[in-house]
This record gives structure tokens, C-alpha cells and sequence, in this order.
């Protein structure tokens, strides 16, 4: 059987019968900063895209590369991991563990030809609101202007 | 000035120098037991085994262009637990001894009381080809030397093709191949305070005018001969396997055995993450991947597999191929961690084997680095 190409639903996806192409997005957030960013947006009814699926993180440092191309295999159109911005973790040095772990792995993905823009990192404090809604709309939009995971449909992975 | 010496042996007798050299080790008492592959009594294979008599190193070919296994990993077995007071002279390749200082600065084998003898390497066969060349020949190493030298390497492994380490780097004592007339002799050098004591104790003295000079010249070239073959690779690499298309298509034949990972001697993990409990799935769940794209192949998970595989272990991989020889269908999984392996090496100014002092990139940061991770 052939790989099944468009318009079926992914594992995250929502993409059958529509107009435009709506990524499946995983955000992975670190617990002190970036989820606490989340809320502020949320509390000042700042709006941005339903496509992100947050998943609470005590520090981006906990975020096992695994994940992320756990997410990607399984057809996440997109992953982005928040966490504090260096020299403010919570745990004084996770997230420099996470942009090393990172940086490896986007590495990884873009020597194999995989495409490693659909996995972001961002350091968003808890003060900020604005730049973590900003962000969510930017990240929808890049991943939207992508198109699909071509992993997502693959049943042969 | 390290004790550098050329050990002349007589025409077509080069594995019996190597052996009596080895023998003088053991029977001067100066190490007390070496790690070194033997020929296997039912003739042609060899095997590395830890020799503690000095008579059955008769049956030593160090030289023997065959790897079925890493000695790495079994210096890891023999030292993990507790190393001994007693001396053990572990004869490498050098991408064995490079494999090693990974090992040893991941926690996985002991520096103490080991004596690293490297061996210079031309590269190795694979396991078939090598049984067809001991048909062939009584004398498959020198055999072998005598083709690659005359640039025939169709009968090397594609990891040894494009291998730029014949030479040893962090031996105790090197035994040199390469630049010399291996026709009439070889030579033996010392590296470090361990191994200057020992050759010491044999009695060697620097006599014989010993050709560093053209040693290190002919490493170069040698070195540069496979970086060629290296970058032929990795284009080929380039078209042939990156893209989602291709790389399903070279991992078609993979059935999750899992060999290459245990063939990989920086793969060390006790209980592997993907032989753990997460990856047990109810029924229902494999039900759910299947109806969500028509069909789910099983086993599943191959290409996670891999790509975690090399998040894993690519830092320190020393490109050594076994994970390919080991490979059941022939997937070639070789130049995919190698080309990956380098490219995460390059990026963290990190080179496996170099040194015991080079910390491993994933487990430690620096605060100014990689500020584009995370700037958009």
C-alpha cells in the first residue's frame, strides 16, 4: 500500500477538508519562564493560533531530544521548546544543556536533509507575555507557509 | 627523545616479528598479560583474547585485517567492574584505541594498569571476504598490505576506505607500519613514560637510524588518499540518502534488530531506552497508528530508531563501521553516522580519540556559544 499522501488526519492533524493548511504544533515549556509567560499571555487575553499543543516541562533541560523527533515522527508539523533565557534557568544551568542538546539535534536533522526549521528553541521569560503570544503566531505562520511534516502520512517510518 | 626503534625481521616474516616482539612483552615479565586477537584453532579466523602464557602468542595476528569486534567494548568488559593491579597490555587499531578514550572518559572502562600498544591499520575486510582471502593465502594480512600499498582496495570495509587514522594517536607504544619497508622490518616507538619503561625493560635501544621523518610523510599521504575517498562518500551521501524519500529507502531493509547497536562500541547503555518498558504498547495504540495512516509497518519505529541512535552516540563516533558489518540486510548505516558524527564534531570543535582531556560536547556548556539557538 502506498504511503497515504493528503488529506487524511494526522496524529495531531485536523487537516481534512480545509482551505488552508493548519499545522499540528508541539510546544514544549519549561515550568519558571515560558509556561508562566503562557498564563500572562493567557490573563491579558493576548490571542494567538489554537495550533500549539503546550506541554509543561519542569525545565526545557528535561526535554529529551526523543521527544522532539518523537513528535515529528508521529507527524507534529513543528516543535518548539521555551525555556528561560540563558543565565536566568531556574535550575542555574538547564537550558545551556538544552541549546547544546538542541543545536545537536537541529544539526542531526539538517545532515540527514530532514528539515530542522520546523524545531524551534525561544527564550521567553514569565514576564512576557506579548513576545510568547508573538511567538506562537509566528511559529503557526512559518510552520503554516511549510506545509505538512512530509513524515506525517508516512506509514513506512 | 622517544625510544624509536626498527625491528628488522626477514622477508615475509613480518607476523612473527610482531609475535616475538609481543612474546620478548611477557616473557620479560614487563606487562603481565596482553589483549591481542589470536588465530582461532580451527584456522583462518582470528579472535581477540586476553593471553597470559607468552607460548600461545605463536598464534597472535595482530595484523590480521579482520575486526569481527571492537576491542574497545572489551577493554570496557575487562575493566568496568574493577580494574586489576596487574598490568594489561591492550593491543589496538587505532580507531579501536580512539573508540577507547571515549570509553574511558564516558565512564565505561579504566585507564589504570592498561598498557595501550597501537597498531598502525590499512583497514580491514569484512567478514567474508576475509574467510575468501585466508583461502587464498596462509598470509592474509601481508597479503592484504601488499595489495592496498599497491592501491587496490576493493577488498577494504567502506569505513576503512575512508578512515584518515592509520596511525595510532594515544598509544603507550606504537608499532609502525606505514612509511616502512615491511619487507624487512617494522617499527616500535615509544609514546609515553609507560611505554618508554617498557621498552626499557626489553632492552631496546634506539640503534637502527629509524625513518620518522618519511613515517610521518607517508601517514599524511595515506591520510589524504582516504579524506578523498571520504568526500567522494559523503557526495554520493548527499544524493543518495538525505531527504525523508531517501533515507526511508535506505532503512527499507530494517528490521529492528538492533545489531548495529550492539556492535557499536560507544553504544554502552545497560538496558537500551528502546528496549525499555516505553516502548511497550497495548494493542489498542498500535490500532490507532495504523487507522491514522491506513497502516502502521511493524516493528515500528526504525527511523527513530536511528535518529536517536546518532543523538546519542554520534559526538564520539570514531567511524569505526561495525555497526554496518553487523547489519543482517545490509542496510548502509555507515556513512550515515559518519557524515552526521563529523558534522556534530565539527560544530563542537570535538575530535573522538584525541584526547582524554577534551571534555564530551553534551555534557558540559559554555555561557557565550550557540547564541543562534534560540535567536529567531
Amino acid at each position: 500500500m502506498e504511503d497515504k499522501k493528503e488529506g487524511i488526519t494526522g496524529e495531531y492533524g485536523e487537516t481534512a477538508g480545509k482551505e488552508e493548511f493548519e499545522p499540528s504544533l508541539v510546544g514544549f515549556f519549561c515550568n519558571w519562564c515560558t509556561s508562566t509567560a503562557a498564563d500572562l499571555a493567557g490573563t491579558t487575553r493576548l490571542q494567538y493560533p489554537p495550533n500549539i499543543r503546550p506541554i509543561r516541562v519542569m525545565c526545557s533541560g528535561a526535554v529529551d531530544p526523543v521527544y522532539v523527533l518523537r513528535a515529528l515522527c508521529s507527524g507534529a508539523d513543528g516543535v518548539i521548546i521555551g525555556g528561560c533565557p540563558p543565565g536566568d534557568c531556574h535550575y542555574i544551568s538547564g537550558n545551556y544543556k538544552t541549546r547544546r542538546r538542541m543545536a545537536a539535534l537541529k544539526t542531526i536533522l539538517k545532515t540527514l536533509g530532514l528539515d530542522d526549521d520546523r524545531v524551534w528553541v525561544r527564550w521567553i521569560s514569565a514576564s512576557e507575555g506579548a513576545k510568547f503570544a508573538r511567538t506562537m503566531r509566528e511559529f503557526t505562520e512559518a510552520m503554516r507557509k511549510k506545509g505538512p511534516n512530509p513524515l506525517k502520512n508516512r506509514w513506512s517510518i | 627523545m622517544p625510544t624509536s626503534v626498527l625491528i628488522e625481521v626477514g622477508e615475509g616474516n613480518l607476523r612473527e616479528g610482531v609475535n616475538s616482539f609481543l612474546r620478548s612483552i611477557l616473557e620479560k615479565k614487563m606487562l603481565d598479560a596482553l589483549l591481542v586477537p589470536l588465530e582461532l584453532p580451527s584456522g583462518g579466523m582470528t579472535a581477540p583474547a586476553l593471553v597470559s602464557d607468552p607460548a600461545m602468542l605463536g598464534n597472535a595476528n595482530p595484523l590480521a585485517p579482520i575486526m569481527t569486534v571492537s576491542t574497545a567494548r572489551l577493554a570496557s568488559s575487562l575493566t568496568k567492574v574493577a580494574a586489576s593491579q596487574r598490568k594489561v597490555g591492550v593491543v589496538l587499531r587505532p580507531c579501536e584505541l580512539r573508540a577507547l578514550i571515549e570509553l574511558i572518559k564516558l565512564k565505561q572502562a579504566s585507564r589504570e594498569n592498561l598498557v595501550f600498544i597501537g597498531v598502525d591499520c590499512y583497514g580491514t575486510c569484512s567478514v567474508k571476504d576475509y574467510n575468501r582471502l585466508c583461502q587464498e593465502t596462509p598470509a592474509p594480512a601481508e597479503e592484504l598490505l601488499k595489495r592496498v600499498k599497491s592501491g587496490d582496495e576493493s577488498l577494504l570495509r567502506d569505513a576503512c576506505r575512508v578512515c584518515e587514522y592509520p596511525a595510532p594517536i594515544n598509544a603507550d607504544i606504537a608499532i609502525g607500519l606505514i612509511g616502512t619497508d615491511t619487507g624487512k622490518g617494522f617499527l616500535v616507538r615509544a609514546d609515553s613514560a609507560e611505554g618508554e619503561s617498557v621498552l626499557e625493560g626489553l632492552g631496546l635501544k634506539p640503534g637502527v637510524a629509524v625513518p620518522e621523518k618519511e613515517r610521518e610523510k607517508a601517514v599524511a599521504e595515506l591520510a589524504a588518499s582516504r579524506t578523498k575517498n571520504k568526500n567522494e562518500l559523503y557526495s554520493r551521501f548527499e544524493v543518495e540518502t538525505t531527504g525523508v524519500d531517501n533515507l526511508l529507502s535506505v532503512f527499507s531493509a530494517c528490521v529492528n534488530c538492533h545489531n548495529c547497536r550492539v556492535a557499536c562500541p560507544l553504544c554502552y547503555c545497560r538496558e537500551c531506552f528502546f528496549d525499555s518498558a516505553t516502548f511497550d504498547w497495548e494493542a489498542e495504540k498500535y490500532l490507532g497508528w495504523a487507522e491514522k495512516r491506513g497502516a502502521v509497518r511493524l516493528p515500528a519505529d526504525s527511523l527513530l530508531f536511528h535518529l536517536t541512535r546518532l543523538n546519542h552516540m554520534a559526538t564520539s563516533c570514531v567511524g569505526c563501521g561495525l555497526c554496518q558489518e553487523a547489519c543482517p540486510n545490509d542496510v548502509p548505516v555507515f556513512p550515515i553516522f559518519r557524515k552526521v558524527g563529523e558534522e556534530l564534531q565539527k560544530m563542537f570543535g570535538y575530535v573522538p580519540g584525541r584526547s582524554l582531556e577534551d571534555e564530551l560536547p553534551l555534557s558540559v556548556f559554555r555561557e557565550e556559544e550557540l547564541g543562534e539557538v534560540g535567536e529567531s
